[in-house]
């Protein structure tokens, strides 16, 4: 078959042809992956939910409460409960002042305010550095550098630097503000619902 | 030229990443582990193989001068399925690779191969030549990947070979990639020098 010829009329016909079948192409396999996708963030989220807070039997999902800080940034909260029973929130925090900007935790509140786990979901800091915050601050064998157990409320959460009660990650001061920033602003939207 | 030899050109004899230097982006990019090398290495080969194919299936009744163009779309279009799919059944392989996949779309490795192969031959030598320029460069990939790992964090594969802290967290940050490459490509002309 002899090569078509680059007149208008083709060039048009066919570019138009390719886009309209890759288009139909994809619009099939987004909806045959829409579902899969959907399930495997909400998974994503009920794992976090489950790793970071006290046992619950209720669905913090059905549950959650948006709560707006001062400064306008909405911070989504799931209540978690056993028996009716408020045990403790996990909630959904982040900050913009990473050393790449964006950082999303998950920060599981028992109900006497105190820090029972918390997940690293989304990050871009520095791997071997400021990737380390998943392992660094839930290190129990190491108190000054742990979150666990503490409460913002009564501890100072900040960086030993800033004259807080948590070590930084070696090399990584500026994740560390910003992971124990976001875990402030998580125990700020949340503080409201453990005092009822 | 037989099947196996166009196979075997790719994954040898003109290695995308090592002979051609073709792709660096993703390459360097990307091979922050071996596994994340291993994973982007698969993904464009897939999409290599199945735009060679389509390419060469379409060639004849796609003009000569809106090829380009009709070459890109059918690519973003294997592109966005791949990333659907990743997205879809392989979640943490996306969390780490997310951003680079739709970057194959402008890899030059897959249009380099449309433009320079799949135009000129046949389906089934196009889906060999994608077939074997992808496994070169997922091999190229993985092979970067774990070198920069084994010498940054003292893993393959994330088995720890020896303990972290001996580590050079340079090979696992950008300037690393730059010099393990180097080296690399080093190592490799040399082999070739001999042969």
């Amino acid at each position: 078959m002899a090569k078509l010829e680059s007149s208008f009329k083709n060039m048009v016909l066919v570019l138009t042809a390719i886009t309209c079948i890759a288009a139909a192409a994809l619009a099939g396999v987004y909806e045959l992956t829409k579902e899969p996708i959907n399930q495997s963030n909400l998974a994503k989220q009920i794992n976090a939910i489950k790793a970071v807070c006290p046992p619950f039997d209720n669905d913090p999902m059905a549950d959650k409460i948006e709560s707006k800080l001062p400064d306008g940034s909405i911070i989504t909260i799931y209540p978690a409960k056993e028996g009716g029973k408020f045990v403790g929130a996990a909630v959904e925090t982040y900050t913009m002042k990473g050393f790449s900007g964006y950082i999303k935790l998950m920060v599981g509140f028992n109900a006497d305010g105190s820090i029972n786990n918390y997940a690293v979901l989304q990050h871009a800091e520095t791997p071997g550095l400021g990737s380390k915050m998943q392992e660094w601050f839930s290190n129990t064998d190491k108190p000054s550098q742990s979150i666990i157990g503490k409460n913002p409320g009564v501890n100072k959460l900040t960086v030993s630097k800033d004259g807080g009660e948590v070590d930084a990650i070696t090399a990584a001061t500026i994740s560390s503000r910003a992971f124990l920033d976001a875990v402030q602003r998580g125990y700020d939207a949340v503080k409201d619902q453990l005092k009822q | 030229m037989s099947k196996i030899k166009i196979l075997t050109n790719g994954l040898v004899k003109e290695n995308p990443v090592f002979v051609l230097l073709l792709g660096m982006c993703p390459t360097l990019g990307t091979t922050s582990s071996a596994i994340n090398g291993l994973g982007m290495g698969l993904a464009t080969a897939f999409v290599l193989m199945c735009s060679n194919f389509v390419v060469s299936l379409v060639k004849n009744i796609i003009p000569d001068k809106v090829r380009i163009p009709a070459f890109i779309v059918i690519i973003a279009t294997f592109v966005t399925i791949v990333q659907f799919c990743m997205q879809a059944y392989l979640p943490s392989l996306y969390d780490s690779l997310g951003l680079f996949i739709p970057l194959i779309v402008v890899n030059c490795v897959v249009l380099g191969r449309a433009e320079s192969f799949a135009a000129k031959n046949s389906p089934v030598d196009s889906i060999f030549d994608g077939l074997g320029m992808g496994l070169g460069f997922a091999l190229a990939l993985t092979i970067l990947g774990g070198v920069r790992e084994f010498l940054g964090t003292g893993r393959i594969f994330d088995i720890a070979i020896y303990p972290e802290s001996y580590g050079a967290l340079v090979f696992v940050l950008a300037p690393g990639a730059f010099i393990a490459l180097g080296y690399l490509i080093a190592v490799i002309n040399k082999l070739k020098a001999k042969n």
